[in-house]
């Protein structure tokens, strides 16, 4: 790939927003490769959007759906467990990454697995699934498409949805050729695919063991459900002994008759699909049908804490769609990877920090330019950008009482601002001593073009006019003056 | 009809020239404008910024102000965005009842310069001359916030000698975001690049918008770029005349 460097997805260790933003900005290719694959999503969801007369009265359902499920979370995850282990299924509770590892990698022991397939989870991902297991000694292989790309080719996903959007077919033409021994492959699609369902097909019917992730668990059969695009995901759900699946609490629908709603807007929002071809629904297990022995490991890790918050609860509520980093512009301009999570775009800005308990991720809320079209998008209706300025407040009330900040240029200037906004004559003073302030720094064409501290990030690309001679409250002042 | 007039922190400083044109305007189709001295700034930058607890002083001084005014008119869909998305939020927060009560009275009297042309004095033709080729910017709080629709459309399809150029890609960012263009200023300038190809590909002369603020970025990068095209706030469309001109800084 053409940065050397492979971005860093754990929040804890990634580098703040800004400054990873700097290579993905400087990668004229992934950028290229984001925007068309963004536009594509997008042109294809704003038509079947339009197709629909009550898409609004369906936000708002599926809204309505989700916070049942949240107000209730407890009550819906027992109705949950009990359904699924009355049909053989068996329920693990993890409260963190930790332990949800733990537990996946207890089974997969317990299986005597040396190998384990998967269909894409980006609940395994916010995990660090993969590496744990390969480092206790079990091979894993991904069986997405887009994930088999990003595995062969050792990269990082940017999507949650296409993680592999910031990869154009010539790059995974080059991934597969070196990967699967295939000189001569050409970068023709279906070629492509073909590539990629060889080298699955044995995998599908070699290895026993799967892990999954949930699109919904049904609190009122014990249900859940998986939707995909391409069958893979299906092969995984069925041909395995052994299949386990991971998924977050905020995943549980009160009611079978839920999914009329949500897999409407999902479908639609994530892939500008109807429908999506597969949709995959299950309760526990099925003698001589599937795979004969079923785990569900239930994950917290953060989200618990997110649900006890009036305002930011509405996170919860994500179906992992990926519509707001399609439509996002600073997602347009970055991809994933300068987010530092492996839950990229708006949703993520949102999402991660809270996850880790404002430890990390602490730029991230600020990596936004409020444009509001997040919230136009999500079929769900979160108000992102409401909780964006919430997340800001909490990183500046955390941060403002530290002595490093005190003169942090940031800090001052909000200080010194309010100072000014509180009083008019104050606010006079100060407009009438930056004129002359600025004075040195205005050319003779009235128009300032370098400007020193933050200033400099303004003037890095644009030009600022110098500052008139007379303020508006000062021309009407002067007005009413005269015609006394 | 009296209304008192909000001019925004940043007008009043950097763009006197729309506060004039805001003026001519009003007074031309009747209004009785006021202006209250002691108006500063609603909030905006700080609440965005994160400091909660200094927009919430701004936005109680808001209120203070212009309790008693019959209607305000402001020439910034951001600043009323922040008005009526934010406000409800700092008062349930940290203020008190009656600021709560005094707010809900006074909202419904706040108007952006386009919604007060159009809903409250029912103008659509301004009477207004501007003989130039014109691509419009639909602001992001314009067009998601405050949700504007076609009422800036409405009142430049009546502009005189104008001819309007359509923007591709109407809905996106120009990535000004207020503290964000300085915070990221690397993403921001990348969104502006990309904002900049669309509108110089109308090949208008001047870009227009209700927002000052997004004028401010696109206008920066123009000048910068000698790019040929020129920013020109919305009310001083409105505001020109075959008799008054408008005032076209450099």
């Amino acid at each position: 790939m053409s940065h050397a460097q492979q971005p860093i997805l754990d929040p804890a260790l990634a580098p703040p927003f800004p400054q990873a933003a700097l290579p993905m900005l400087r990668d004229t290719q992934l950028r290229k490769n984001v925007a068309h694959a963004t536009d594509v999503i997008q042109a294809k969801r704003a038509r079947l959007i339009a197709e629909k007369s009550d898409w609004q009265q369906l936000r708002s359902a599926a809204a309505l759906i989700r916070d049942e499920a949240l107000e209730n979370l407890g009550g819906y995850l027992e109705q949950f467990e009990t359904r699924c282990k009355a049909r053989g299924g068996v329920v693990h509770w993890a409260a963190d990454a930790a332990e949800a590892r733990v537990i996946v990698l207890g089974i997969l022991q317990e299986e005597n697995a040396s190998e384990v397939i998967k269909i894409k989870t980006m609940t395994s991902a916010e995990i660090q699934l993969n590496p744990h297991l390969q480092a206790a000694g079990v091979k894993v292989f991904e069986t997405d498409l887009a994930e088999i790309i990003l595995q062969l080719g050792e990269l990082e996903p940017s999507h949650i949805v296409v993680p592999a959007l910031h990869v154009n077919r010539s790059q995974v033409r080059e991934i597969f050729a070196r990967t699967m021994g295939l000189d001569n492959l050409s970068d023709d699609p279906q070629a492509l695919t073909a590539a990629a369902r060889n080298y699955l097909r044995r995998k599908f019917l070699e290895v026993p063991t799967a892990i999954s992730g949930a699109n919904f668990l049904i609190a009122e059969t014990g249900a859940v459900a998986v939707v995909e695009s391409e069958g893979n995901g299906r092969m995984c759900l069925t041909l395995p002994r052994t299949l386990i699946t991971l998924a977050g609490i905020e995943k549980v629908l009160p009611r079978y008759g839920d999914l009329e709603v949500m897999l409407q807007v999902l479908a639609r929002s994530a892939t500008g699909e109807r429908m999506n071809p597969y949709t995959s629904l299950w309760t526990g297990v099925t003698p001589g049908d599937g795979p004969q022995r079923f785990h569900v490991v239930l994950l917290d890790n953060g989200r618990s804490a997110i649900r006890t918050r009036e305002r930011e609860r509405q996170t919860l509520r994500c179906i992992r769609c990926g519509a707001c980093m399609n439509a996002c512009p600073v997602y347009r301009q970055t991809g994933g990877h300068a987010c530092g999570s492996v839950y990229p775009g708006p949703i993520g800005a949102i999402l991660t920090p809270q996850l880790t308990g404002m430890k990390h991720a602490q730029t991230l809320p600020f990596a936004s330019s409020l444009c509001g079209v997040c919230y136009e998008v999500c079929p769900v209706k979160i108000n992102i950008p409401e909780i964006l300025i919430d997340l800001r407040a909490q990183v500046t009330d955390q941060e403002r009482g530290k002595a490093a900040r005190f003169f942090d240029p940031m800090y001052l200037g909000m200080r010194v601002a309010n100072l000014l906004f509180s009083r008019a004559w104050l606010f006079h003073a100060a407009q009438w001593k930056a004129r002359i302030g600025l004075k040195i720094f205005t050319s003779k064409d009235g128009w300032i073009h370098s400007l020193p501290s933050i200033g400099a990030k303004w003037t890095q690309t644009r030009d600022l006019r110098g500052l008139p001679k007379q303020t508006f409250h000062a021309w009407w002042k002067q007005r009413k003056q005269a015609s006394r | 009809m009296r209304a008192s007039l909000f001019i925004t922190c940043y007008n009043d400083t950097l763009f006197p020239d729309t506060g004039r044109a805001v003026v001519a305007l009003l007074e031309r189709l009747g209004v009785e404008l006021d202006f209250h001295p002691r108006q500063t700034c609603c909030g905006q930058m700080h609440a965005n910024t994160g400091f909660r607890a200094e927009a919430f002083s701004q936005a109680k001084r808001f209120v203070r102000l212009y309790q008693d005014a019959e209607t305000v008119v402001i020439p910034s869909s951001s600043c009323v965005a922040m008005i009526r998305d934010q406000y409800t939020g700092l008062f349930d927060e940290l203020g008190n009842e009656q600021l709560r009560r005094e707010f809900k009275a006074l909202l419904p009297r706040v108007y952006e310069l386009s919604e007060f042309l159009v809903d409250k004095l029912a103008a659509v033709d301004v009477g207004a001359y501007f003989p130039h080729r014109v691509t419009y910017h639909a602001s992001c709080h314009g067009l998601r916030a405050l949700h504007l629709g076609d009422r800036p459309f409405r009142l430049l399809a009546k502009v005189r000698g104008m001819e309007l150029v359509p923007l591709p890609n109407l809905e996106r960012c120009c990535g000004f975001g207020g503290t964000f263009s300085v915070k990221n200023g690397d993403v921001s300038s990348a969104m502006l690049a990309v904002k900049l190809e669309d509108v110089m590909s109308t090949g208008a002369e001047f870009c227009t918008a209700l927002d000052n603020s997004c004028l401010m970025h696109l206008g920066g990068a123009m000048h910068r770029q000698f790019a040929g095209m020129k920013t020109i706030h919305m009310a001083q469309i409105l505001a020109s005349t075959e008799m008054a001109p408008a005032e076209v800084l450099g």
